[in-house]
């Protein structure tokens, strides 16, 4: 609180401490607000950031960004922000939106207002100075609520993902009475392996099934850790008294199998699906015969 | 030949021996029932021997090696193997610790083991008339 006096009322703006300067700032972002946020809309254009988006979506999502950041500014209070970042991150993740998008655009918005309130305060440089140092650390607080708010999103959405996958991707299902089938899709690693084994070996005792045909067509690679894992599930099955067939091993697979010296001797392996049911079907002593086609032909 | 109540039950049908053990048997025990066991084949002429270990949830390295030595022993008095009952988890964990191959055949339970020991006798019919 200097008494310093100069003129035009510049005094009284020189009196406010920090606490008092935050209110004129955001009064004065409020006031210039349109002709900041298009400031900012062009440098986001300029970045070639978010276009994913339509110039529609840009102009309301700018629009809210602003006035949230304003109102951080504002209130201190970062929950809203928090709340509205994890919105806008369920909306535009689907859209490919990149985590160095979201943060460029809180940046330059950053960059824009601290531009503006350069613009304002330049004549007085301890002025200045000590409204960028009540507005930074605000401005950087947002900036880190929203990029964390984001990430957090999007590391929800990849869980789910990948929840969702391991459920998906081991069925075993019963195609005749005593036949399972199991059909491999994906990578798989140990974790996977162990828990498609103990689905295979509940299922094997629920089914009370014989025979079970593993399918690894949709394995991308197979390498002598999944070879180890298929010979696992194999023997497992075999103490549960079932014997597998296991179908789908691409001329790729097999070099790669036969090249790293992985000992599949004791498997019975037929090249395709169909070749594997009508296997399972010959051990379980079915035969399978075609009717007389009754079409009026 | 047996001292104290018996942890496993030993029951023949037929030229079939029925063995099933009740609860876990530790190291003397596994060996008092794998004398009696091989001793039992002999006395009943038993052309198969079924053993139920469903009651099990852990089998450990002795006892599965046990199991082979039996399988291996009843093979040499004449008798066929089957165990039956092996639980999924059991089963995971002997593939774990690379007890995968038993030596002997293995059935899902008492009934496929039997229907798999009278498969065998058809064959054994069918190849000597």
């Amino acid at each position: 609180m200097n008494e310093q006096k100069t003129e035009d009322g510049q005094d009284t703006v020189v009196a406010l401490d920090g606490h008092q300067l935050l209110p004129q700032l955001v009064a004065h972002l409020r006031e210039h607000r349109d002709p900041l946020r298009d400031e900012w809309a062009s440098r986001i254009r300029e970045a070639h950031l978010l276009e994913a988006m339509t110039p529609q979506e840009m102009a309301a999502e700018t629009t809210s960004v602003y006035d949230n950041y304003v109102e951080v500014l504002e209130t201190g209070s970062v929950e809203a922000l928090q709340h509205y970042a994890r919105d806008l991150s369920e909306r535009i993740i689907p859209r490919g939106v990149e985590t160095h998008e979201v943060v460029g655009i809180v940046l330059l918005l950053r960059d824009v207002l601290a531009r503006s309130l350069f613009e304002k305060y330049q004549r007085d440089f301890p002025l200045l100075n000590r409204v960028l140092d009540a507005y930074e650390p605000a401005a950087n607080r947002i900036a880190n609520t929203v990029a964390v708010s984001f990430v957090e999103e999007r590391e929800r959405v990849i869980t789910q993902q990948q929840d969702a996958i391991r459920e998906l991707s081991t069925p075993v299902l019963p195609v005749r009475e005593r036949l399972l089938i199991l059909p491999i899709i994906g990578v798989l690693d140990s974790e996977r392996a162990r828990q498609l084994t103990e689905q295979l070996l509940r299922g094997i005792r629920t089914h009370r099934a014989k025979v079970v045909v593993i399918d690894i067509t949709g394995a991308p690679d197979v390498d002598e850790t999944v070879a180890n894992h298929l010979v696992q599930t194999v023997d497992a099955s075999r103490l549960m008294g079932a014997s597998v067939i296991i179908t789908g091993l691409s001329p790729t697979i097999a070099q790669t199998l036969v090249t790293i010296g992985v000992d599949l001797s004791k498997m019975n392996t037929i090249g395709d699906l169909q070749g594997g049911l009508e296997e399972a079907e010959r051990l379980l002593g079915y035969r399978v015969t075609r009717t007389e086609a009754d079409d009026a032909s | 030949m047996s001292a104290g109540p018996a942890l496993v039950s030993i029951l023949r049908q037929g030229d079939t021996l029925v063995a099933s053990i009740h609860t876990a048997l530790d190291d003397s025990e596994m060996i008092r029932f794998q004398n009696d066991l091989v001793h039992q084949i002999g006395e009943h002429r038993a052309r198969g021997v079924i053993i139920d270990v469903a009651a099990l949830d852990v089998l450990d390295s002795f006892g599965s090696r046990t199991l082979r030595t039996i399988a291996e022993m009843a093979r040499l008095r004449g008798a066929t193997t089957v165990i039956v009952g092996i639980q999924p988890d059991v089963a995971y964990a002997m593939v774990q610790l690379g007890m995968g191959r038993m030596g002997a055949h293995t059935a899902l339970d008492l009934e496929e083991g039997l229907a798999y020991l009278s498969s065998m006798r058809n064959r054994r019919r069918r190849a000597a008339p």
